[in-house]
């Protein structure tokens, strides 16, 4: 508690610090390395691509259709990662027996599992012959894989454990004290986490959010094991992108860029209206 | 390439007393071809298991070498391959993808070593009730294929075609190994894939044969990479997948001889 509110204020003098002076080069050079390291494939890719190609790739009615969809899943995939990932988060964040211990890390797992074994592990748990899937199927006739629906369950299964811990690591370093103010002036638990807790944290539910937005977005392996790849049905951009790659690099290529375009747009225009009180508050 | 053979003939007179060097340097510094290294195969993934134990045969024939193999799609492959992926071998489930490599120069002249054809395969209780490829035509049926991107999916839509049936399938998967995936899991109620990765398939899957008037085939091919350090070897390799011994494994696997 003390050395919570110890190392929040060692913070924030260090975030004044290092606004005021230039940065240690011990730092700026493993900085620089990193942003190379991740922006100059990210060029090259710019760099060879068939920017010719580019309007005709977009025009083609599949792609808009792939498109369309990866936007739309990924987007409900975030939705539901935070609805139900954020009260997950918070319970974690309280707890510290060996029960939450176990829960923790198997809520985690599908960060390290290969994601063509998630998708086979929700085969086995929501497929036609499923654990859950079968009687589901046999009571009202609903299967989730080869559907919208299916790729929107395996972007969630992979995008929601980044929310948990990217939210959990947030709770933990909100001071109790708020909490307990909102308590003694007559807030309710629910009231307090609805009025005070979220608004407190609403810039790191946001990047946690967006982070399972994002992976949402790029997710291929558990979509294309569970939901399949049906053009118009359940092809997102990431299978379309896999599949073109078989056929013609360049037009992979392209439509890579254009998912790196609209993720781009979509993360920036965030930032802009959301985020900006990450690094001004 | 007659370079590298000559090289390569040369070498074969010198290897027992040459003291070459490892595969990292190439024949023609002069000191003759190497005796030991490692040999790199790019080899379609529906070879694996018999490649892999050709390649256990060839070691034993070849004290000092070792084959190492990288298995993927066939276009991945020679994708690979033209990136300059360091390989002496490339075996391809499709001439057509061979003759990319082909005209890309990163191969020398291919040939063929084996046939495949496809096959209906069903979940072990077929739940769709399929026993001919007209079943397949029915809405209530959920097939999957592979993807017309890769070679198995054109074989699939021939195989359509040529039955005079119209299929919608309900997913086009991106390999052979996706396809059984949904179809040993029950997902769907039918799947095409090659015949040989039928009989690899667990014990769930069941295959019903494709008459031979309406199947696609797809022919096998085999061609050193003229990137390789060891080509003399390299084409040893190339001529030992064509031996009695070799084609015997192949067709145990369900290959049949090539055309």
């Amino acid at each position: 508690m003390v050395l919570s509110q110890a190392l929040s204020t060692a913070r924030r003098r260090s975030v004044a610090r290092a606004r005021r002076g230039r940065a240690p080069w011990q730092l700026r050079v493993p900085a620089t390395v990193a942003a190379i390291f991740l922006i100059l494939p990210l060029l090259a890719l710019v760099i060879r691509a068939p920017w010719r190609a580019l309007p005709s790739l977009l025009g083609d009615p599949l792609v808009g259709e792939a498109l369309r969809l990866s936007l739309l899943c990924a987007t409900t995939a975030a939705g539901l990662s935070a609805l139900f990932g954020i009260p997950l988060a918070w319970l974690l964040a309280r707890s510290n027996g060996s029960v939450a211990t176990v829960i923790r890390a198997l809520v985690t797992i599908p960060l390290v599992l290969p994601p063509v074994v998630g998708g086979v592990a929700l085969l086995s748990a929501f497929g036609r012959r499923g654990l859950l899937g079968r009687p589901v199927d046999e009571l009202f006739g609903i299967a989730l894989p080869f559907t919208p629906l299916g790729v929107i369950v395996a972007e969630t299964f992979v995008a929601m454990p980044f929310l948990v811990l990217t939210v959990e690591g947030a709770f933990r370093t909100l001071d109790d004290g708020y909490a307990e103010a909102a308590a003694t002036l007559g807030a309710g638990p629910w009231f307090a986490f609805r009025r005070v807790v979220v608004p407190l944290l609403a810039p790191a539910l946001m990047a946690g959010t967006v982070l399972a937005w994002a992976r949402a977005l790029g997710e291929f392996g558990a979509t294309i094991t569970f939901a399949g790849n049906s053009p118009g049905r359940t092809q997102t951009m990431p299978l379309a992108v896999y599949l073109a790659m078989e056929r013609d690099p360049d037009a992979a290529v392209a439509l890579s860029l254009i998912l790196l375009l609209v993720s781009i747009v979509v993360l920036v225009a965030l930032r802009g209206r959301w985020l900006t009180g990450l690094g001004g508050r | 390439m007659t370079r590298w053979r000559a090289i390569g003939i040369a070498g074969t007179l010198l290897a027992l007393s040459a003291c070459a060097t490892p595969a990292t340097t190439p024949a023609d510094t002069g000191a003759g071809a190497p005796t030991r290294g490692t040999l790199t195969v790019l080899a379609a993934t529906s070879v694996r298991d018999s490649f892999a134990r050709l390649g256990a045969h060839f070691e034993r024939d070849h004290p000092g070498w070792s084959v190492t193999f990288s298995f993927g799609p066939s276009s991945g492959l020679v994708a690979q391959l033209v990136a300059g992926a360091p390989a002496d071998i490339l075996a391809t489930a499709s001439t057509t993808t061979m003759d990319t490599a082909v005209t890309a120069s990163v191969v020398a002249t291919p040939t063929v070593f084996a046939r495949n054809a496809m096959t209906i395969v069903v979940p072990g209780d077929n739940p769709g009730r399929v026993d001919s490829l007209d079943d397949l035509a029915d809405p209530q049926v959920s097939v999957a294929v592979c993807d017309p991107a890769v070679p198995c999916g054109l074989a699939a839509r021939q195989v359509f075609a040529r039955a005079g049936i119209a299929v919608t399938p309900i997913t086009q998967e991106r390999d052979v190994a996706a396809v059984l995936t949904k179809v040993s899991l029950g997902e769907v109620d039918a799947g095409i894939v090659y015949v040989t990765d039928a009989r690899l398939a667990p014990g769930t899957v069941t295959d019903i044969p494709i008459p031979d008037a309406d199947n696609a085939t797809t022919d096998y091919a085999i061609a050193v990479a003229r990137a390789s350090e060891n080509p003399h070897l390299a084409d040893e390799f190339a001529q030992f997948i064509h031996s009695d011994a070799a084609q015997r494994v192949l067709r145990d696997a369900g290959f049949a001889p090539p055309g």
